[in-house]
């Protein structure tokens, strides 16, 4: 089983319109290296200047937001879904 | 018809109209409310206010209403008390709690923000309407639809305070309980947004919303004589409201309504759920999100939207970010309720108590003039304090037995610990 990519409707411009992306990256980081590289486009969207991951960008692995899980060099397996959520909002 | 305001990128700048969304699609950062303040500065006049009725809606022109808006209710207009006790009992002259407790109909200053966020749903043609919340917002999205005939689907944690929870029920909304804490709860209404066509007034209508809370600034402003306080303590689950209370005195400025004067901005948060205050007391560039473990649930929120702006102003500010422990939150809804007869909830006693904590400190000045914000009432939160009052034993209806009791507890005089 790949490891699914699930894109927002916001991304999805960049991604010719697709729901989901399958991939095989063994960590968080390559899986959105290969993201960028087979869209170009949204790689200025996932990573700011510096090269971070963008303070308003929430990755989750699984259930899970991948700061709870040692950030981008987190392991993926097979059956892994990672979930990609612009700007968190949120207030009680 | 042209608007007096639209929606803008807080960190690109780019515009976006009116809409129900609350990121840019292009930086990804949230959206706020911006306005045409020099259009605002030729119709907005506080001479005004003077025949309007003591409600939020007295700053209509400085919320983000529809043309032709008409009211639906008082929401807001809550009192600001000069904390005399209080201030005794801390060594500060003036002390003041703004007192959201009371706020009408779902007594919290969620009232004040769905209020708002309604009338954005209504324009934009939205029939269902919902949340993800610790309870105090389901609350009111649930009471304000029943009343303004709204649907409503509130999402909340499976765990939340009973009380708070019926407090949905009864008006007949919807709720999905979630097996989660606040934050999954939240990334699944981003989801759910992102889906359906659905007024979820904290995340797709969350740029309206917001600006519902600036009444509770404006209000503070005006209850002072319009003049701005020195200090204000505002606890932080989001971290949107001390942002809207600094936007509220910014605008009032602006407008020329009070004076300019820097006011420090405090943040309160409870030391189980505590990270924007953590970001801001370790000095650091982004905050670290948390797993949420507090009774003061409806500051539950471990990766708070709006932590990155909360930091930045009370660092800009002169301010600072506290937090206190379980115990001391109680403690402080205790001394809040024995000395002003206000019975916070759980947020407030953090606010409460980190506001002591702050002037222990020195951090803020007991000569100057301190707000402290109280956002919902503690008949909500009672499961945090019940198993510190037990009931006392029952006596029959007879004189003799009562004057038997009197007897018996001015042989104890410390009766609970309270004074006279």
């Amino acid at each position: 089983m790949p490891i699914v990519i699930e894109i927002p409707t916001a991304f999805r411009r960049f991604t010719e319109g697709a729901p989901k992306i399958d991939c095989s990256a063994p960590t968080i980081a390559a899986a959105l290296n290969e993201l960028t590289t087979r869209f170009p486009a949204l790689s200025r969207h996932v990573r700011d200047e510096s090269g971070q991951i963008r303070q308003f960008l929430n990755i989750y692995l699984n259930d899970e937001d991948i700061r709870f899980l040692g950030g981008e060099a987190s392991p993926l397996k097979e059956g892994d879904r990672v979930l990609l959520v612009p700007s968190i909002a949120g207030g009680s | 018809m042209f608007d007096y305001y639209e929606l803008r990128c807080r960190e690109c700048g780019k515009t976006w109209g009116n809409a129900p969304r609350s990121f840019c699609d292009d930086c990804f950062a949230s959206l706020e409310v911006s306005f045409d303040y020099e259009r605002l500065k030729k119709t907005a006049r506080r001479e005004n206010l003077a025949s309007r009725p003591f409600d939020m809606w007295r700053y209509a022109e400085l919320l983000p209403l529809p043309e032709n808006f008409t009211p639906p209710d008082a929401i807001g207009g809550t009192p600001l008390v000069r904390a005399h006790h209080l201030g005794q009992r801390w060594g500060v002259e003036n002390l003041y709690v703004k007192n959201d407790a009371v706020c009408f109909p779902t007594l919290s200053f969620k009232d004040r923000v769905v209020a708002v966020a309604l009338t954005a749903a209504r324009r934009f043609g939205l029939h269902t309407v919902g949340c993800s919340s610790t309870g105090n917002l389901a609350n009111a999205v649930a009471a304000q639809s029943a009343q303004q005939g709204f649907d409503a689907c509130v999402f909340i944690p499976a765990d939340l305070e009973p009380a708070k929870v019926l407090n949905t029920a009864v008006y007949g909304a919807r709720i999905v309980r979630i097996q989660g804490n606040y934050d999954q709860v939240n990334r699944l209404c981003a989801q759910i947004a992102d889906r359906f066509q659905w007024g979820l007034v904290n995340v797709n209508l969350r740029p309206y919303y917001a600006e519902g809370s600036k009444t509770h600034g404006f209000e503070i402003a005006e209850q002072l004589g319009w003049r701005l306080p020195d200090n204000v303590v505002v606890p932080m689950a989001g971290g949107s409201l001390i942002g809207k209370i600094a936007k509220a005195f910014r605008e009032l400025v602006i407008l020329g309504w009070v004076e300019n004067k820097s006011v420090q901005f405090f943040g309160a948060q409870a030391t189980g759920c505590s990270p924007i205050s953590d970001g801001v007391k370790r000095n650091l560039a982004r905050f670290e999100p948390q797993k949420p473990q507090t009774i003061a649930r409806s500051l539950a929120i471990g990766n708070p939207a709006d932590g990155p702006y909360a930091m930045k102003l009370i660092r800009e500010s002169g301010g600072w970010a506290e937090d206190i422990s379980d115990p001391e939150i109680v403690s402080a809804i205790q001394t809040l309720a024995e000395t002003e007869g206000i019975f916070a909830e759980t947020a407030g006693g953090v606010t409460a108590g980190v506001a002591e904590k702050l002037l222990a400190q020195g951090r803020i000045r007991r000569d100057e003039t301190t707000v402290v914000c109280v956002t919902g009432n503690g008949l909500k939160t009672t499961d945090a304090i019940i198993s510190h009052y037990p009931l006392s034993a029952p006596i029959p209806p007879r004189l003799e037995s009562f004057e038997a009791l009197l007897d018996q507890q001015l042989a104890v005089p410390t009766v609970a610990g309270k004074g006279a």
